[in-house]
């Protein structure tokens, strides 16, 4: 056969492959397009430093999070979803996981109010009232988990509530392997 | 027909109108050098929450707070890349609505390019194998064809001549 008859169908072949493959990518199950990898993965953790919501002691800046495997969950009383996924920040603290929260922009009479309803998985929690830490970790969506390492870096980040499914494959393993 | 035309005119005017823009008073710098700065920059910083727009177009929340660091950072005496640069450190290059020039990003940009080139390759190549091919590829004329053609280009068939 002639190489111009074959050429183009190669051509054209290997491309409809390549969309086929990333089409695939995005199918039902797949992976979600809107959302945006982080580029502080491995990177080291933000500067920041948060006073507590107004009615606790803590509050959270950057060298409470140093020296143990952690998760970090951005949440907010106002936020649906981060309703859904506590349940399973709870079932983590109980596992004996290190949480901590940073509440983003919340009203604190809210936010303690969430926390005596639904429970309080967390052992530090920082109160960001203008959103300028939750900036610093690039947070974009809420609810937005991020898992640290204990040399302080982020190694994974999770973006929208935490469902039963994801705490099974991807969190509860992540944070066991970097716990060792 | 006067008022028609004054309709066609308003309608025209009002066309014409520019989207809304999110920037609200309280935001804006009283230096208007640096504010027309940060109007440029927020330009073509994307909105991560709606993800097509710009923080200049966008009302969302995250943009507001993106448009604020962006003017605090000029007025702490930051040029325009490192305020870029402040936010892409954070969100990474999606937040950039025109994607940079870079190793990872040659295939973006060039690609087009290339499919082009590729394309015209292709024509000229194409053009010639046609030229160099031998241009009537026919079985040649019997005799007896021949002999009638002769006939009738003679004109003895009383056609005209």
């Amino acid at each position: 056969m002639r190489l111009s008859f074959v050429l183009p169908i190669v051509f054209f072949a290997s491309l409809a492959a390549l969309f086929g493959v990333y089409l695939y990518q995005i199918g039902p199950g797949g992976k979600d397009i809107k959302q945006i990898p982080s580029v502080l993965i491995d990177k080291e953790l933000p500067a920041f430093k948060l006073p507590p919501i107004v009615g606790r002691k803590d509050g959270l800046n950057t060298a409470d999070l140093k020296g143990k495997a952690a998760l970090v969950n951005v949440f907010a009383s106002w936020c649906p979803p981060c309703r859904t996924e506590h349940p399973g920040l709870m079932l983590l603290a109980k596992e004996g996981f290190t949480l901590y929260g940073i509440n983003y922009k919340d009203k604190p009479e809210d936010a303690l109010e969430f926390l005596a309803t639904l429970g309080d998985p967390f052992k530090r929690i920082g109160a960001d009232l203008k959103g300028r830490a939750a900036i610093e970790w690039g947070v974009y969506g809420y609810p937005e988990s991020f898992i640290i390492d204990r040399s302080g870096r982020i190694r994974y980040k999770h973006i929208g509530p935490i469902m039963p499914r994801d705490l099974e494959m991807t969190i509860r393993p992540l944070l066991e392997k970097f716990s060792k | 027909m006067k008022t028609l035309a004054i309709l066609m005119v308003l309608l025209c005017a009002f066309t014409f109108v520019g989207p809304a823009i999110a920037v609200e008073p309280h935001e804006i710098l009283k230096d208007s050098v640096l504010e027309a700065r940060a109007r440029e920059i927020s330009k073509v910083l994307r909105c991560l929450v709606c993800q097509n727009q710009s923080i200049d177009d966008s009302n969302a929340g995250l943009a507001r707070d993106l448009r604020l660091i962006v003017r605090e950072r000029l007025t702490a005496g930051d040029s325009d890349d490192a305020v870029i640069q402040f936010v892409t450190k954070r969100y990474g290059d999606f937040v950039l609505l025109k994607p940079p020039f870079k190793s990872s990003t040659y295939l973006l940009w060039g690609g087009p390019a290339a499919f082009l080139l590729f394309g015209f390759g292709a024509l000229i190549v194409a053009f010639r194998r046609r030229r160099a091919a031998q241009p009537f590829d026919t079985a040649p004329l019997t005799d007896d064809e021949i002999r009638r053609l002769e006939n009738l280009s003679s004109g003895d068939q009383g056609g005209a001549s």
